[in-house]
């Protein structure tokens, strides 16, 4: 255990021991962070640890109630988020918080416009402001279109925008690059470090522990809300932040069980969608886990929707079991024995107000009919089998879903599709914004699935989870299958060198 | 075309009396609907702004009848008051009680118009009763424009500056935009949306004494129904009902759409219902049209990234 090694500087920004509850809930016991002016200082805990709460506190979003708050060495206390970005704080949230309806140099200047004669808004003051400020990032955003249709990584670049023109002392950044791919990663990485070479404070959260040792100059662990050490990034491993992170060893992130692989059970054939991807072409055995990597917007994500047939197609066939699927048609694809853990579990993969145990039952509703009318207590015995099996961690499977933490939220998911026995599973980056220790259970989870003899496709933008578990790794780019990699094969290099290839050569 | 077609028709359409009618007729539609964009705009709706005005207008009535010799000027700012308050007492419902303003002012809706009957029972105020100067203010013009147009014309483009040009006025796009990350990002949320009913009680207190100019008769039912004329119009003139976006001046040409079809399909002897099912289509179209808008847009902003890629 280290205590923070004070330098000659002062810290931008200091918080000792705060702490925040809501209601019986203590979200943050002993919230302590220093940023010094000039560092990239990372945090790192599991879900639940406290960080967002810790945020929040420094945004001036929560009020702490306790605790001992200080901007150059001077105690502050903030009541709202404007107080927070009058001291200079500017946070960039894990959702991009833009208007969609505004123009993009208005998402950026809003409540701050260059006002010109008779105290109104110079509109061109602003646009000029705002073309100049994307000079000098080096990217090519029109600030004249809405925000509405941005990706998320024009999203956080103009948020980055937003923090610059404050011209932010502390630059706080809430899991910037869960989204991302590697090469807009690397480009807000380049701005941070811009950021930090002119002597603003960069605090940011991160799952990825690449990340964090490759960007920044210290590093703080949390774990259940409360501080528990800060280090200098060079004098420390993986191995021990991982430690403090979970208070324990783990043993394997990635723990592949070695199944028996039997036939093909998914077959796609020529998979075509005009303008999305084209002669897509792959089988599945049972048993088995496919990877399929890529970058973010090589139509991974899309390839799966058109198989479980959200999305139609154009071209190509998709067969389970030999048998043909019926295109555009969910329902035909869940009888068949198909079964879709989306991306974004929040939107597309559960009722956020329902319960643990109507989520997990949801696609049982027919076989839990009887006469039409589903059984309450059918119901509620299936639901808890389920959240014990998957170990999902709630107080009462009747909760609402929306008040269980990212992981446990993702094993009701699971749970729904394991309930009806599928074939298939299409698990879309099953561990997208998941904290270290339940990320391994959704690990074991997925391997044990195989085990059992279902065939696995898993989509992932995590190169070592992919290495990590997949007995094959499919790479797509632009819409088109680039490489197929075996498990003994497969290296970080050869799958990103797939995945990039012609984006560097095309002009 | 629709004006055309409806001259050709009715040739006593396009008299400059038949002009003057219409846009008397639209004067007062197009004031409420500036004051009901405002508050659309943020994500919330005013579904009182019928029973502000006959509120306002029968007390209209009321002050003429009790002090005559009152000054007209005075009048308008009572009225205006009268219904800024009318306009608070549904803006802080919204925003301290938290309740969706489809039901805070569904609510006002009824109490509004239950005081006005309690108060006014079965008495009605005139024309007779008010001064001669004040009903010439809807019946004087200026090169044809009656002055009660020109008020609301003046009214339009004072109201599209601030929401164009100031700081305010572009924090109601914020709000209605993302709620959430308006409140995130420091927007005084509570304040703008407070603001905007505030508004548009108070428009609506301005559209109730011009009323009181232009027509002959204020009671208990005056302006019964008027609200939902007003948000077809807002709508129509391409406001979004999700808030965010939507000028005053496509509401103003919202309002005057919907009198002139309505004044137009009456000098064509259309049936009454039928005039009504017309507004119905034209409210889905203008919404259908938005949404195909909005759709297409998103797929060309996807296809101008994909070749980004």
């Amino acid at each position: 255990m280290t205590t923070p090694t004070l330098a000659d500087d002062i810290p931008v920004l200091e918080l000792h021991h705060a702490s925040k509850a809501f209601g019986a809930v203590v979200a943050l016991s002993d919230g302590t962070i220093e940023i010094l002016p000039g560092e990239i200082h990372a945090l790192v805990g599991e879900n639940g640890a406290g960080k967002s709460t810790l945020i929040k506190v420094l945004a001036g979003v929560h009020r702490p109630d306790s605790g001992d708050f200080r901007l150059d060495g001077k105690p502050v206390s903030f009541g709202t988020p404007a107080d927070s970005k009058a001291a200079g704080i500017s946070v960039i949230y894990q959702e991009p918080t833009l208007f969609p309806d505004l123009t993009v140099a208005e998402n950026i200047y809003i409540g701050r416009q260059p006002r010109g004669r008779g105290g109104l808004i110079s509109r061109s003051t602003m646009r000029a402001e705002a073309t100049k400020l994307f000079a000098t990032l080096g990217v090519p955003i029109d600030p004249e279109r809405i925000a509405a249709g941005l990706s998320i990584a024009d999203q956080q670049i103009i948020e980055i925008a937003k923090a610059i023109s404050l011209d932010a002392r502390v630059l706080i950044m809430d899991e910037p690059t869960a989204a991302l791919s590697g090469v807009e990663v690397e480009r807000l990485f380049g701005v941070a470090r811009s950021l930090r070479d002119r002597g603003a404070g960069i605090l940011f959260i991160s799952h990825r522990f690449d990340e964090v040792f490759g960007l920044s100059d210290r590093i703080t662990v949390m774990r259940d809300g409360a501080f528990i050490a800060t280090h200098t990034t060079g004098s420390v491993t993986v191995d021990a932040i991982v430690r403090e992170m979970v208070g324990r060893d783990i043993s394997a992130l990635f723990p592949k069980e070695e199944a028996v692989i039997g036939d093909p059970v998914l077959s796609v054939r020529g998979l075509g969608r005009a303008g999305v991807f084209s002669d897509i072409s792959f089988d599945v055995r049972a048993g088995e886990i496919v990877g399929l990597a890529g970058l973010v917007g090589a139509g991974r994500t899309e390839v799966a929707r058109a198989i479980f047939g959200i999305d139609r197609y154009d071209a190509g066939s998709v067969e389970v079991n030999g048998v043909p699927l019926r295109p555009h048609d969910p329902q035909s694809a869940i009888t068949a024995g198909l079964g879709l853990v989306p991306e974004d579990r929040r939107k597309q993969g559960l009722v956020m107000e329902l319960s643990v145990t109507r989520n997990a039952t949801l696609t049982l509703r027919t076989a839990l009919a009887r006469f039409g009318l589903i059984s309450g207590a059918r119901e509620h015995a299936l639901g808890e089998d389920w959240s014990r099996r998957l170990q999902v961690k709630t107080a009462s499977p009747d909760l609402p879903v929306a008040t269980l933490s990212g992981g446990n939220q993702q094993k009701v998911v699971l749970a729904k599709w394991l309930a009806t026995d599928p074939q298939v599973l299409i698990v879309d980056e099953p561990t997208r914004g998941i904290d270290i220790g339940t990320k391994a259970e959704v690990h074991r989870l997925i391997s044990d699935l195989a085990g059992r003899g279902i065939a696995v496709l898993m989509i992932s933008s995590e190169l070592p989870e992919v290495l990590g578990m997949a007995d094959r790794i499919l790479v797509m780019r632009e819409g088109r299958l680039t490489a197929t990699i075996d498990r003994t094969d497969a290296t970080a290099e050869r799958v990103m060198f797939a995945a990039t290839e012609t984006l560097e050569s095309t002009p | 075309m629709l004006v055309v077609v409806t001259a050709t028709i009715n040739p006593l359409f396009l008299t400059p009396q038949g002009v003057k009618d219409l846009l008397l007729n639209a004067t007062i539609v197009v004031i409420l609907a500036i004051g009901q964009a405002l508050v659309i705009i943020t994500r919330n709706v005013d579904l009182s702004v019928g029973s502000i005005l006959g509120l306002v207008a029968f007390g209209t009535g009321t002050l003429f009848a009790v002090y005559p010799g009152i000054p007209i000027i005075l009048v308008f700012v009572i009225g205006m008051a009268f219904g800024a308050v009318l306009g608070a007492v549904n803006g802080l419902l919204v925003t301290i009680a938290k309740v969706p303003a489809l039901v805070i002012t569904l609510g006002t809706l009824y109490i509004y118009r239950g005081v006005n009957n309690a108060w006014a029972g079965g008495t009605q105020y005139f024309a007779g009763d008010r001064p001669r100067a004040f009903s010439s203010l809807s019946t004087d013009t200026i090169f044809g424009f009656p002055l009660i147009t020109l008020l609301a014309i003046a009214v339009v483009v004072g109201v599209a500056i601030v929401l164009a040009y100031t700081r305010a006025g572009r924090d109601l796009y914020a709000i209605g935009s993302d709620p959430a990350a308006a409140r995130l990002f420091g927007i005084p949320v509570t304040r703008r949306v407070l603001g905007a009913f505030v508004a548009s009680g108070v428009l609506a207190g301005l559209a109730a004494v011009l009323y009181a100019s232009r027509f002959n008769a204020v009671g208990a039912t005056t302006g019964t129904g008027l609200e939902l004329d007003v948000v077809a119009a807002a709508v129509v003139g391409g406001v979004a009902i999700f808030g965010g976006s939507g000028t005053v001046v496509g509401a103003a040409i919202g309002a005057l759409l919907l009198t002139t079809i309505t004044s137009a399909l009456t000098a064509l002897r259309v049936d009454k219902f039928w005039q009504q099912a017309i507004v119905g289509v034209l409210i889905i179209a203008a919404i259908s049209v938005d949404r195909l808008v909005s759709l297409n847009r998103a797929r060309k902003l996807r296809v101008s990234e994909a070749r980004n890629v």
